[in-house]
Formats: structure tokens, sequence, C-alpha cells
């Protein structure tokens, strides 16, 4: 007979005619879930991409690299050692130094809308062209025309990447002014750095480097390249034996692994909420076909009768649903393309979380991914297709052909033990431990939740009805409807799964981002005593010198100056850096943990951020070394902070101790306490005019108020995809509802025909349903409700500190959740009365009647 | 004179009261007519229908299929309008109700058997024929009370707290019957009772209709295609475009 007998094709290709706005929303919602997962998989890609690219074009493909554990670098004494080495067959030196150009931009007005600034931050290589042609020749190939070509230069030559030169607007030729390390000059442009269109690269001359920018016998970078035919292992133990204190190794692997990881969590976590998109969208598709057997049933018994076998008629409801995820998939595929385009030109490559800023992202279309994505839409209406097609065919033909269609039996009650096992499974997965730095488990745990939540419903219904259904109201609409929702849950599972999926959604989503947002704005509270921050972007090798800190001090209306000092120094060479904070005066933060014991003698005390407590596995009482200022210093750990602004940790000693391991008696940040009366504004100005004019284009100035609110923007912003999702998935469960609604009503058409003729009015009938749409609503929801908090605690609980090493208070929302509770009932009940309304025409009359 | 035939005992004529000539008839229906949308214009189902049915009698309705049998059962309960003529149920003019006040009708004064029994799966069986009198506001205990009562007549004692599901197409029918008997209305509507049962049931099932009609006092209209459920009516009539013709029937 193949894949398809004649009579079913007729038919099922009847069914699609008539019916082709529904067919086009299940394909949409597939489309929908699809093109989400793509885009979002495809952004991120970009992006990564292009930061890995301009991370490697910074670095310059090397075998090897030594690198200093923190800006001030190391004694370049090292390197003539290092170039003995047997294993080594090249090094070029590095001096590495972040610097800037003009106005720089404040961390909160990135991407499109914000005001055009005339600067930025670039990364400024000082080389020795000679040997980085032997070890990094990508650098230095730009190089190496124009060396002896000059006769007069007007200042030190200086060849940018492309990137820089676009952004800052310069030519060959051009004088290209920028400040690094605290110091402020205008060389002359000379040429371009071929192949490193991502990065913002500024390359100079390695003498030019150390004695312009006081760096003077100091190195932040090696590269090397090793001997032909050495053992790389044997090659790294002989390097890192030679290495000082304050050098590590690294593979340029690690640097991407590393880049990699910054952003991993947030990129796993957007990728589930595409996939939650999906699922709402599979869905839909089974709701979608449950109607649309529902509408067949009386065409399926008569293929039966003439002779479909029951598993052709399963094989053929499944081939439907292929067909409907095989369009959704396409569509979907080409949507997210689309859509990922959009967004990258409006939000950056990081959807806003702040990780890629400054990478230029371009999107490609790998067929790989496509496929894999496409694979998936299809598979979730698959499934979809699924329950509709076995239930189909469970029908017995003989009296579906009778009329009497489907017999629920109220004798055999839904069973609990499903739901409750899938629950229990999801608390054991809650407790678990985060796998290969994700939070895994957390996820399962929720999927497992849902799905308990959702089984277990048509049981709970039962019970909690069981008492209305025994007392009775009196009034008939309500016994009758109590009755039947009490009678067959099972048959408003499909309405029932949508409400209560979509509010536990909603509400875990809504708490999670609710407590987090309030644990973020508490702690920038307590983090931003003073009434005016000054802070130095670019500035880890330069900053305030303590001439520039006395001034600064002496400015009239300011009674207390807080200074700081911030500096990046590499811990553990597998991660990524950590902050170091040189505070002076007292910090003002809010403590998870601490510890009043004395540091034992010989140790400096510190506080360390939760991050750092997470990633590190240091505990308060405990003593770490910590190489700062090239010697090892016992750090004893006083206290843990916690901390939303740095995910891979800081740690916080006192700027006297800092000052006393390094030579560095300079600072990047300061916090001004103002006298009562003086007009902050004024003040801002009188420091502004009293900073060093090489730094001037790297100073931000803030107010608690403002800071605050710009970084509750960023916040949103970064969420904005999470409740683009959420509002998605309300809506797709909201259409599910409406179509199982629909699906219901019809099949109780007949049902609805014999009230009708034993004197129950049109509008005992509409109440009944409205009451049954209602009363699945509020159980709905409030199962939803329930399952929804639990599934927040994990998210509060588990995934973010699992995925960001922070942890944050559970705030309740209260307002929110009881509005969108409302919205969701009055959606039930409404769209069970309209779906309740066609039932009441003729149709349903004559209905009553065997013959279709 | 008594026809030997195996119907005997419900011929209301032979034993029990004497019919109430002379009383107002339960139904009068006159002049109805009725066209349907159709393909290429309106059809015409039936016109000039005259049809009165006195509390008591047992009337067949036989026709073809497609002629308008139930159109004419849904005319009479107040569920479909005819083009023309009027519809009296117990003196009532059925035209002149408003919706509110026709669902009251149905609930007190008729009793609906349908062909496919319509029972509903998620009440007990008590409940299920209880449900008229509960529409009708009968307080619960009272209204199952009543409806257990029914049950024993029916032949279905005791299993009042029985699921549908578990109940044979015959005995289906039995509380279908039930439930149109048990808030005693004075006229059974009946669409093809026997239509989906095997001959043996069907006649079982049809006795029991009768039986219980007299014993309520119930008068009885049946749409069949069934000449068996014809020759079991006082009278029979015949539906035809034209109205209604007189059709077999065994004369008392």
């Amino acid at each position: 007979m193949g894949i398809m007998p004649a009579p079913t094709r007729w038919l099922l290709i009847g069914e699609w005619r008539a019916q082709p706005l529904r067919i086009a929303v299940a394909v949409l919602a597939i489309a929908v879930g699809v093109a989400l997962g793509f885009a979002v998989h495809l952004v991120n890609s970009a992006a990564l991409a292009s930061f890995g690219r301009a991370v490697a074009s910074v670095q310059g493909r090397a075998d090897l690299a030594v690198r200093a554990r923190s800006p001030a670098g190391f004694d370049e004494a090292l390197y003539p050692r290092i170039a003995r080495l047997p294993a080594v067959a090249a090094v070029s030196p590095v001096v590495e130094l972040q610097a800037s150009w003009g106005e720089l931009a404040r961390p909160g007005e990135r991407g499109a809308g914000a005001p055009k600034v005339d600067g930025g931050r670039f990364t400024l290589l000082g080389i020795d062209m000679l040997r980085a042609a032997r070890v990094t020749p990508g650098l230095a190939a730009a190089m190496a025309p124009s060396i002896g070509n000059q006769p007069d230069w007007d200042g030190d030559p200086l060849w940018l990447s492309p990137a820089l030169a676009k952004a800052a607007g310069v030519k060959v030729g051009d004088m290209f002014g920028f400040t690094a390390a605290g110091t402020q000059v205008r060389w002359k442009v000379v040429g371009l750095l071929p192949g490193s269109e991502d990065a913002r690269l500024a390359v100079i001359d390695i003498a030019g480097a150390q004695w312009r920018f006081a760096q003077l016998a100091r190195l932040q970078r090696l590269d090397l390249k090793l001997a032909e035919g050495v053992d790389a292992d044997a090659a790294r133990r002989a390097i890192t034996a030679a290495l000082p204190a304050d050098a590590v190794l690294a593979t340029p692997e690690d640097e991407a692994s590393r880049a990699d990881a910054l952003s991993r969590a947030y990129r796993v976590n957007l990728g589930m909420l595409a996939l939650v998109a999906l699922l709402t969208g599979g869905f839909l598709v089974w709701s979608a076909q449950a109607l649309s057997v529902a509408r067949r049933q009386p065409q399926f018994a008569l293929l039966a009768v003439l002779g479909l076998p029951r598993e052709g008629l399963v094989r053929q409801l499944l081939i439907e649903g292929l067909a409907l995820g095989l369009a959704g998939a396409l569509l979907g595929v080409g949507l997210g393309y689309g859509l990922a385009s959009l967004v990258v030109t409006q939000f950056g490559g990081d959807l806003g979380g702040g990780y890629f800023s400054g990478a230029n992202a371009q999107l490609a279309f790998p067929p790989l991914a496509a496929l894999v994505f496409g694979a998936l839409g299809i598979v979730t209406a698959l499934a979809g297709s699924l329950a509709p097609a076995l239930n189909a065919a469970r029908q017995s033909p003989a009296a579906a052909m009778k009329g009497m269609g489907e017999r629920p039996d109220p004798a055999r009650p839904p069973r609990a033990w499903p739901g409750l096992a899938l629950l229990a499974a999801g608390g054991v997965a809650a407790l678990g431990p985060p796998l290969w730095g994700l939070p895994i488990l957390g996820y399962a745990a929720m999927a497992l939740l849902l799905a308990g939540g959702v089984a277990l419903m048509p049981a709970l219904v039962r019970a909690l009805l069981a008492p209305l259904a025994r007392a009775g109201s009196g009034v008939p609409a309500v016994d009758l409807a109590v009755r039947r929702l009490w009678g067959v849950p099972q048959a408003a599972s499909l309405a029932l799964s949508g409400i209560v999926a979509s509010t536990a959604l909603m509400v875990a989503m809504a708490v999670m981002v609710a407590s987090f947002r309030q644990s973020v704005d508490d702690w920038l509270v307590a983090v931003l005593p003073s009434d005016l921050y000054l802070h130095l972007e670019a500035a880890d090798a330069g900053g305030l010198a303590p001439a520039d800190q006395a001034r600064l001090s002496a400015v009239p209306g300011v009674t207390n100056v807080r200074f700081q000092r911030l500096q990046t120094i590499r811990i553990d060479p597998d991660r990524p850096a950590v902050m170091l904070m040189a505070q002076g005066g007292q910090a003002s933060l809010p403590m998870v943990a601490r510890t009043d014991a004395p540091a034992p003698p010989g140790s400096t005390a510190v506080l360390i951020s939760e991050p750092m407590a997470w990633l590190y596995g240091w505990r308060v009482g405990a003593v770490h070394g910590v190489v700062i200022g090239g010697v090892e210093r016992p750090l004893f750990v006083a206290g843990i902070w916690r901390d939303y602004a740095r995910q891979w940790g800081a740690l916080m000693l006192p700027i006297a101790d800092y000052r006393r391991f390094t030579e560095d008696a300079n600072a990047s940040e300061a916090a001004f306490d103002l006298l009562p009366g003086h007009d902050a504004g004024a003040v801002q100005k009188s420091l502004a005019a009293a900073l060093p004019p090489a730094v001037a284009g790297q100073a931000q100035f803030g107010r608690p108020a403002e800071m605050r609110k710009v970084a509750l923007e960023i916040f949103d912003r970064s969420f904005a995809v999470t409740y683009a999702l959420e509002a998605i998935a309300i809506l797709i469960g909201l259409a599910g509802v409406a179509t199982s609604f629909s699906a219901q009503v019809l099949a109780r058409m007949r049902e609805f025909g014999m009230l009708r003729h034993i004197g129950v009015t049109q509008r005992q009938i509409l109440a009944m349903l409205a009451l049954e749409g209602s009363g699945l609503g509020l159980l709905g929801a409030l199962a939803g409700c329930t399952l929804g908090l639990v599934m927040a605690l994990v998210l509060v609980r588990v995934i973010n500190p699992q995925s960001f090493h922070w942890t944050m208070d559970l705030a309740l929302p209260w307002p929110v959740l009881g509005g969108l509770v409302l919205a969701l009932l009055a959606c039930a009940a409404g769209t069970a009365v309209v779906a309740g309304r066609r039932a009441l025409g003729q149709g349903a009359l004559l209905a009553v009647r065997a013959d279709w | 004179m008594r026809a030997e035939t195996p119907f005997a005992m419900v011929q209301p004529f032979v034993a029990g009261p004497p019919p109430l000539i002379d009383a107002a008839p339960i139904l009068s229906a006159q002049g109805l007519a009725k066209s349907v949308p159709a393909a290429g214009g309106p059809r015409r189902l039936f016109a000039g229908l005259d049809l009165a049915v006195a509390a008591g009698e047992v009337v067949a309705i036989t026709g073809e299929s497609g002629v308008g049998k139930s159109t004419l059962l849904n005319i009479i309960a107040g569920l479909d309008t005819p083009d023309a003529g009027d519809v009296r149920i117990a003196g009532q003019d059925v035209a002149r109700l408003n919706e509110a006040a026709r669902a009251a009708l149905r609930c007190r004064q008729l009793g609906f058997v349908f062909q496919a029994f319509h029972v509903l799966p998620h009440l007990d069986l008590a409940r299920n024929v209880a449900l008229p009198l509960a529409l009708a506001g009968m307080p619960q205990r009272e209204a199952l009370a009543r409806a257990e009562a029914m049950l024993i007549k029916v032949g279905l004692g005791g299993r009042g707290g029985d699921w549908p599901a578990a109940l044979s197409g015959g005995e289906l029918q039995r509380i279908a019957i039930a439930r149109a008997l048990v808030h005693a209305p004075p006229l059974v509507l009946a669409d093809e009772p026997t239509g989906n049962l095997d001959p043996e049931t069907a006649r079982r099932v049809l006795d029991l209709l009768l039986a219980q009609a007299r014993d309520e006092g119930a008068a009885v209209l049946i749409v069949t295609h069934s000449e068996m459920v014809a020759a079991a009516a006082t009278r029979a009539v015949r539906l035809t475009a034209d109205g209604l013709a007189a059709g077999t029937t065994l004369a008392a």
C-alpha cells in the first residue's frame, strides 16, 4: 500500500486545505522556537569568534608565551635567561600596555543609541622588530618596509590595526594622540598591521615603549618559538622552572579557552531560554494536533473500518507532525539568521551581557548548526504529535462510528506516582554540584520539576475537587463543571499542562529577576557610600601619581578621599585574572562571612569576594600565598564580601601593604566625601581641572544615584532577552490552552446537544464552560505558582551561583505575580467560553444524531 | 379486539384506564412547514403538517432518511423554529416563549431518548438519571432518591454508584429511558431509540419504554425506521414532504 494509502491521503490533504490557519500557526510556533535558538547560537559564535580573533592577534600566535602576573610586568633580565634555554629557538620580548585615546565612553553607554564619543581603548604593544619577525611574524610584518626609510619622523613611528585606525578616524600619515601608562603622547601613524581586523591594536618599537612609558627594564610578555622536534611537555617544564614568581607560562589555547569561559555561563543561560521557546512551540503543536484529531475522529473511524491498521494511523499522524516540523524548521533557520543579523547590529555581539564590547562580530552561516537546530525543531514537532496520534489510534472505531467516541472512565483515577517520582528526581538533581563549571544538574532539576508538576496535575485536580464534588452546590452549571473536572481530569490534561507550565516558567523567571535586581540594588547602595567617585579607564600601568592625589585631596569641598589602586593579577594560570584592589581607608562592603581573629604574624589580612571564594575554594581564616610585586606574600582571609561586578574574583588589601609590596604608589580610583552644602557638580569641575592632562580623557566621574541607575539599566538590558523569551513562552502557552479548549469542546459536541435537549439553556452551558475554564485556570495557576516558586529557588540558590559564582537574596514580587495570575485566569475562562460558543449553534443540536 | 402479537402488553387500550379522549391533547402542532438550505436553493422538508398527540398515546413517525424526522422533533421541542405553523405543548405556544422559558419547558414537560444514548461519562448512573430533576432545582438528596427509584423500575436497581463506562449499549439506553421519565413529563420524544441495539435488546428496551411511559401516564412520540417499533405504537404516521400521512397502524 505504500507509505500513504490513497484514502488517507485524500482525507488528510483535505483536512489541511480546510484548516490552513491552524496549520500555519503550528508551523510558526516551531519556527519561532528554532529561530530563537539558532539566532542565539549564531550571535554568540560570531561574537566569540571575533573576540577570539582579536585576542589572538594581540598575542601574535606564538607557540608559547611567558606572561607577567600583573601589569607591572617582570624584570627584563628574564629574557636572556629564557633565550639561552635549549628548548627555545627564538624569543621576542613584548611590552603590553592598556592605552586609550580621546574621551572614553562611560560603561553604561555602549551599543546603539549611545552618545557618540571620540575615544576608545586599545592595546599598545612594544616589540623588537627583528626578534618578532622570527616568533610572531604577523606583528612584525608591517614594520619591516618602513624602518630605515623615514629620515625625518615628527614623532616615534606607530603602526595601527585597521580596526583601530577606523575607530579613531586616522589614516597613514596622520598624527595620533593617545595616553598609556599615565603618559600622553602624539605619534605619527606610518603603517597598518595586516591581518588584525578585529583587534584594536597599536604596535611601536620596544625601546620607545620602555623609555616613553616608564617601563624601563620591565617586560609584560615573552613570545616564544620552540626548537624543532623538541618535546612540548619537557620544554614547558624547563621554561617554568626558569620563571620568577611574577611570571607564568601560558599557551594560546589557554587564552582562547579563558575567553570562552568568561561568557560561557551567560551563553548557556541564553541557550536554555531558547530551549524554553522551542518547547512551548512543541506544546502548541501538541495542542493543534489534538484539536485536529478530535475533529477528524469520525474520519479515522471510517478509515479503520475500511481497513487501515492502527499502526498506519499512528504513522500517518506522525508524518503530519514531521511535515509540520520540517516546514517550521526551514522557516525557523531562515528567520533565525535574519534575527541574528538584526540583533548584532542593534545590541552588539554579547546581547547586552557586556562581555564582548569592542569586538566586531560578523555573522557566518554554519551549515552544521543550522542542521542541528532544524533537527531540534523537527523532533519537537514529532514529539508533540505523538500523544494525539497514539490517542487517536486507541479509539475503538466501532464506538466512534456509533457516536460514543471517547469513553473516559472516572472509576480509574489518574495515577499520582509518575508525577511524584519526577518531582523527587528534580529535588535530588537540584542538590547536585556543578559539572564542568556549569549548573547542568540545576537545569535538569528545573526540567524534572516542570515535568513532574505537569504529570501530577490530573491527580491533584481530582484530589482538590473531591470535597466539592461530594458536597454539591445546588447550581446545575457548577455541579456539572465540577463533576466534569473531577471525573475526567485527564481529558483536560493538555490545557492544564499549558497553564501550569506557562505559570511556572513565568513565576520562576519573574522571581529570579526580581531577586537578582533587588540584590544588585542593595549591593550598590552598600558599596557606594561616598558622594562622588572618580575612575580612570585603561590605567593599569598609569593612574594618579602621589602628587596628583595630594592635589585632588586639597580641592575645596572635599572632606575625605579614599584612593584605590586596581590591578589584575594571575593567581591560577588556568583561570582568568583576579582583580586586586588596594584600598585606602575603610571600605564599605556587604560582608557574607568574616572573622575578627587577627592575622597570623607575617601575613597580611585581606578580604576576598564571593566569586573568588567559590572559584578558588578559599575559606575565612585560611592563609594562601599570592605573588604580589615579584614575591609570594602570605595572605590571611579575614572576610568574604558579596560582589556582582567582578565575576572572576577580587581581592582587597590595604593600600599601605600594597605600596609596601610593590613600588606602585599610584591610584586608579578615588571616592570623595563632600562637605555638606557643597554642590557636587561644582566640586566635580574643580577636581577635573586638578587632574593631569594625560589622564583627563580616561577620567570618569560618577555620582552614586546615577551610577546605580546606569548599573540597573545594564542589568535590565542584559535581561532583555530573558524578558522577551518569557513573554513569547507565555503567549504560546496561552495559545495552546485556547486550542486545547477548542479540541475539548469539539469532542463534547454531542454532550452539549443532549444537555440542550433536556432543558439546559445556552447561558447555562456557557456558564458551565466558563466555570470549567476558570476552574482549570485557577487550579493550574495555583499549582503553577507553587511549582514556579520552587523552580525560582533552584534558579536563585543553584543555577545562578553555579553559573556566576555569586549569591542573592530571594525577593517575591507579589503585585507582579498576582497580576499575571489574574490575567491568566481571565484568559483561561475567556478562551473556554469562546470555544464553547461554537458548540451552541445548530451543529450541537444536529450532532445529537449519530450520523455526521 | 385483542391482537395475537408479542406486543399485546404495550397496547394501552387493552388494559389500564380508558384514554382521556376528550382532554386537550398534550401536543398540538398545526400547519408546520420547514425548509432547509441546500445547494441550488432551499429544500422543503415538509409543509402543512398537523399533528396531535393525546395524553398517554404512543405515536410512531416513520419515513425515509433525510425526510426531516429529527428536525420535526427539534421543532416540537422548541430547539428549532418552523417557517410556518405553531406548536402547543400542554396548552403553551412554544413559539411565544423565550429561550429560558423553552429550556424550562423541556426540563419539566419533555423527556428525551436518543439513538446514541448520550449518557454523561463523568457522572455516575444515579446522577445521570437525576439530571432533569437537578436542573429543575430539586435538592440533591431528593433527586438522587427518585433516581434510585427509577433505576429499580428499569431493572438497574442498586447500581446508582456505577459508571457509564461499565455498561453495555442496552443498559445505557435503559439509563436514558430512566432519565427521560424521572421527572414524570407528560410527553416523551424518542429519536430512533432502538437504532443502535440488536433486535433482542431493542425489543426489551422498547417494551420498557412503553411500559414506563404508560405507568407514568406519559405520551410518547417515537421517530423510527423500525417496523417493529411502528407496530408497537397506538398510531403510526408517515412523514412526507407534504406532511403526515396515515401509515400502518394496529387499531385497537
